[in-house]
């Protein structure tokens, strides 16, 4: 990949305060994505990647270290800075699918796009997004009233809607059966494959973590190096 | 709001219970003020002399020489003055003492109802809205300043006083042989009122009110005592509206951490945060001022009809915007906190709350 790379971590450190101990949960963390990869963290629970799916999504900021997201130095913003590169630069997709359970999901929707401060005009690319989601028909409809897969593919809807470079994904199939699983991975792969959309996901699931260009592997705060072919 | 219509409708409810108290009380206050002010204007007199520093609602014992009515009719344009004694009966309710056919000079007497005027030494005459609240007629009697009475004549309210005894009877039951409580003056004139009025000042100290001060004082922002328990009501009012819009938010606030959470993912502004909490409050204080100003109809009516004749409440529209304004105040206010919580709420374990 020529261009530069949409994010860039190097020497990463975050150290998280509970109670009066000190936890380190990123123990120094260099990491490239291009733009246009989609891009599976995989590694077991403690190892670090919720934390780094935080930091890159401006979450939480870094301890240390230095962290560039579309040319963007995250360790030198402040909340403000933070939240408005929430709301322009990247979104999430959720093991939960953190719907707001009292909009539909149309609602859901225009929400997202209503704090991106995304004009409502014709908006082709999410119009084929949509298509390519399968959700048209359920946009009257509330969460509690669409199954986990449909809930998801909201959510990715939600996620894409005000055009993200980089589309964070957190255990998207975690609380999915297989058809429903298999079914959200393709979708995230269709995204990446047609809209060019950066992706980022992590995953326990080798199976879903094989859908993406690159697998990175975590254990113990640290990027582990690629096993043997 | 509407997702949680229990609590919204009952901190909606507990907003609105200071603003009907504020409005009931202020409307019980001025509804006094106005009957009073009524029965003054009905003497047809042009100036009442009070003694210094009273006002209309007080009822002072008999403290003026009586003989300073008759040095008021010597004075230069003053055709007639009428001198009352006033006794507390119970609370709010009093009798006024009056020389009778002085009075019926000025004000061209009561219009009776039944009976007619004194006959025998323990005759007692009421209005119709006082025969009302006893359910009492002409013949019966009544138990007034601990005597018994017989009602000799039920007279239209509006003019005097409720409940009217000779004025010697009155004077004696209250120990103030010789003595009046205020003094009503007829001018030949009433475009003379301001005339007269400096010319007594001059010469008396006294209070003087000319019927268009009367008129004027018929506000509770007049009556020294009144405006004192208002504001504490009006405390009250802001403490209780603080304090439930801060449970109710603060409990919503907790209810939505998650939500909280997706809109903060969303990329939501603290601003944006306590934008929603604060113009949830507000709302919740229009509603509570809507439905504290319709209570206060319903006070009226209910006062009207489990106790008529009692208290006159009257509707105090002038007092909405205020009443408004400190339930919407107190709400703001009691929103400020769980919405200041909310906004600077962790985002990630804001989305891990469950």
């Amino acid at each position: 990949m020529s261009e530069a790379p949409i994010i860039e971590i190097r020497g990463l450190r975050k150290i998280y305060r509970v109670g009066r101990v000190d936890v380190e949960a990123l123990r120094g963390v260099d990491l490239e994505v291009g733009r246009g990869e989609f891009l599976s963290i995989v590694g077991p629970s403690g190892s670090g990647k919720s934390t780094l799916f935080h930091i890159v999504g401006g979450l939480t900021p870094p301890t240390e270290g230095t962290v560039r997201v579309d040319g963007q130095d995250l360790g030198a913003m402040s909340d403000a800075g933070r939240t408005r590169m929430r709301k322009s630069t990247v979104s999430f997709v959720f093991q939960k699918f953190n719907l707001l359970p009292n909009l539909t999901a149309a609602g859901n929707i225009e929400l997202a796009r209503f704090l991106a401060g995304k004009n409502h005009t014709e908006d082709t690319g999410f119009q084929e997004a949509l298509q390519l989601l399968g959700i048209a028909q359920r946009l009257s409809h509330k969460p509690s009233e669409l199954s986990g897969g449909e809930q998801q593919r909201v959510a990715i809807a939600r996620a894409i809607v005000k055009h993200p470079a980089i589309l964070l994904a957190d255990e998207p199939t975690g609380n999915l059966d297989t058809v429903n699983s298999r079914a959200v991975l393709e979708v995230l792969r269709d995204l990446n494959e047609r809209l060019g959309q950066t992706i980022l996901m992590i995953t326990h699931n080798p199976e879903a973590a094989a859908y993406g260009h690159r697998i990175v592997h975590m254990q113990d705060g640290r990027i582990m190096p690629p096993p043997p072919a | 709001m509407r997702f949680r219509p229990l609590r919204t409708l009952l901190s909606v409810l507990l907003i609105a219970i200071p603003v009907t108290l504020i409005l009931t009380l202020v409307g019980l206050s001025q509804g006094l003020l106005q009957e009073s002010a009524k029965r003054t204007r009905g003497v047809g007199a042009d100036i009442l002399v009070r003694p210094p520093n009273t006002s209309l609602l007080s009822f002072s014992v008999a403290s003026m020489p009586q003989n300073l009515v008759r040095w008021m009719e010597q004075q230069p344009h003053v055709t007639a003055a009428v001198g009352t004694a006033i006794a507390v009966v119970s609370g709010i309710t009093s009798v006024s003492g009056v020389d009778l056919p002085e009075f019926e000079r000025m004000s061209g007497g009561f219009d009776y109802l039944e009976g007619g005027a004194f006959k025998q030494p323990d005759d007692i005459l009421i209005d119709d809205y006082y025969a009302r609240q006893q359910n009492v007629h002409v013949g019966d009697h009544l138990t007034v300043l601990n005597r018994k009475w017989r009602v000799a004549g039920i007279f239209a309210s509006g003019k005097l006083a409720h409940i009217v005894l000779p004025l010697p009877v009155v004077q004696d039951l209250t120990g103030s042989i010789g003595k009046v409580s205020q003094i009503f003056v007829k001018l030949d004139d009433p475009a003379n009122t301001k005339v007269v009025i400096e010319a007594l000042s001059k010469k008396l100290s006294a209070t003087f009110l000319s019927m268009e001060d009367i008129l004027s004082l018929t506000s509770v922002e007049n009556v020294p005592g009144l405006r004192s328990f208002i504001r504490v009501m009006i405390g009250i009012a802001v403490v209780i509206g603080f304090a439930v819009v801060c449970l109710s938010m603060y409990m919503a606030v907790l209810q939505r951490t998650r939500e909280i959470g997706i809109l903060k993912s969303l990329g939501a502004s603290r601003f944006y945060i306590l934008e929603l909490i604060v113009a949830e409050a507000f709302v919740m204080g229009i509603c509570g001022t809507v439905m504290g100003i319709l209570f206060s109809f319903g006070a009226r009516w209910l006062i009207l009809t489990l106790v008529p004749a009692s208290l006159t409440q009257a509707i105090v529209p002038h007092w909405w915007p205020i009443a408004g304004g400190i339930a919407l105040a107190a709400s703001l206010l009691g929103a400020l906190y769980p919405g200041l919580r909310a906004a600077r709420q962790d985002p990630i374990e804001a989305l891990a709350y469950e």
